[in-house]
């Protein structure tokens, strides 16, 4: 039967995302459009940063994702660590990645938004140090996740490991609140509400849903084609048995 | 209690008997160090200032060094089944494993330390914080660094992960670390050093407690992972 359920829910879990992949994928190709429309064309300019504010748009939301889907590989690690479900491990490995570019494109933009504005394409702020920090733990998990004979053993380490690393998601978000450093604190996600003008604050939101979404598609994509490269695998083996 | 003295006894006296692995992580450490005033040049007070964030980093590099004998040679040669079958509890076992660690590589570097911070003309007030903080420190390098030991335990190229795992890990106790001193440095008057430096010391042991708790767990999972 464990077999049976094995098979059965990636079955399932392959039926539902051709179903849902095509409207996620619209939903995403709106909401980016709309979003990058908003950013670079409605949304006015910086009374003091001038144009170069429009950077934020793509900025921030990538620095959200950058969290929110190291989040999103630890929750899964602790599923797949507790009830070893499946998925659990697909959905890890298929995020790294994806997590890894968010980060690397939070740390480009900031470079490029820090050059005009603080006059240097790196300062040792505590957020930009700490977000140096995530992308060499995703870099550790992709690489540790390889590192095996067996993939069920890289998988597992590596969801120890992104348990281990996740004492770090904290110290990002409030990294800024508790040293007084270069970087701008929250101002978008704090307790006494948005401190940033509607005229601002929705492209951004906007462009952080469109974000979310390219997460999802991708994801799915991805957990799709490894769901589907293991059925070959399994077929290929099955056809070597019988030649034998 | 008696199985992890009995662990800890077992690696001391394994480490003893291979003094050249005990003394290695000691010589890699000053060596190093001394290279620093020839790339830097002598200058008296740009080596005091620059102290700490080279005893810093050279220590966690000598640590890293380290690591992946912690748990590899008890894995190859089977003990690690061993271990894992007897009744004593695995994450125990982990603690103790890292103590035998921080005895034979956190604190020979502690003693080294003195000796390096004289070279680099490092005052008094500067040494003790240094001492204080390499107290509080070096355990944690330890302990985060078991996690990376027996995560990449059976791994191709295990020596190459360990520092790409271990070194993000280790940014903060070194920040902190560093931090204490420089803030004893930078006070004006003698009473206040401890003062200034006491919030990173204080940060510091925080780390020591959080590695304390993570490290049994994640060590004790990664090692029941290894032998499946």
């Amino acid at each position: 039967m464990s077999v049976f359920h094995r098979f059965a829910n990636p079955n399932r879990f392959l039926k539902l995302t051709n179903q849902v992949l095509p409207w996620v994928s619209g939903l995403t190709v709106i909401s980016l459009a709309v979003g990058l429309y908003m950013s670079f064309f409605t949304s006015p300019p910086d009374y003091q940063q001038g144009e170069s504010v429009r950077i934020m748009y793509i900025h921030v939301p990538s620095a959200w994702m950058a969290m929110f889907v190291y989040t999103s590989i630890a929750i899964a690690s602790v599923c797949s660590l507790i009830w070893r479900h499946p998925l659990a491990d697909l959905a890890a490995k298929a995020s790294a990645p994806i997590g890894a570019g968010f980060t690397f494109l939070a740390l480009a933009t900031g470079s490029l938004w820090g050059k005009p504005m603080w006059g240097a394409w790196w300062v040792w702020d505590a957020r930009l140090t700490s977000v140096l920090i995530l992308f060499f733990l995703y870099l550790g998990h992709m690489a540790l996740m390889h590192a095996f004979e067996e993939q069920e053993r890289g998988n597992k380490a590596a969801a120890v490991l992104a348990i281990v690393g996740f004492v770090n998601i904290p110290i990002i978000k409030f990294s800024v609140d508790w040293w007084n450093t270069l970087h701008q604190p929250a101002s978008v996600m704090r307790a006494d509400g948005p401190s940033i003008d509607p005229s601002m604050l929705w492209p951004l939101m906007i462009m952080g849903v469109a974000f979310k979404l390219f997460y999802i598609v991708v994801l799915l994509i991805r957990i799709k084609s490894e769901l589907i490269e293991a059925k070959l695998r399994k077929y290929r083996r099955a056809v070597v048995d019988k030649a034998h | 209690m008696k199985a992890f003295l009995n662990i800890v006894s077992r690696d001391l006296r394994l480490a003893l008997r291979q003094k050249s692995d005990l003394t290695m992580a000691v010589l890699f450490f000053i060596l190093t160090a001394m290279l620093f005033p020839f790339g830097l040049g002598p200058e008296p007070n740009l080596l005091a200032r620059i102290a700490p964030g080279i005893i810093w980093v050279t220590a966690l590099l000598a640590v890293l060094l380290s690591l992946e004998r912690l748990f590899l040679a008890d894995y190859e040669d089977g003990s690690l089944e061993q271990l894992i079958l007897s009744s004593t509890s695995l994450e125990v076992a982990v603690l103790a494993k890292v103590l035998a660690h921080w005895l034979t590589t956190g604190l020979p570097l502690i003693l080294a330390a003195p000796l390096i911070a004289l070279l680099f003309n490092m005052d008094s007030d500067a040494m003790t914080i240094l001492l204080i903080a390499m107290i509080l420190g070096t355990p944690s390098l330890s302990l985060i660094g078991a996690i990376a030991a027996t995560l990449t335990l059976g791994a191709r190229r295990g020596g190459v992960l360990i520092p790409l795992l271990v070194l993000p890990l280790y940014i903060p106790t070194l920040i902190f670390g560093v931090g204490a001193i420089d803030a004893a440095m930078n006070s004006l008057e003698a009473g206040a050093v401890i003062a200034n430096a006491r919030p990173h010391l204080l940060l510091l042991g925080a780390i020591l407690l959080v590695s304390l708790l993570i490290t049994p767990l994640a060590g004790a999972a990664a090692l029941r992972q290894s032998v499946e």
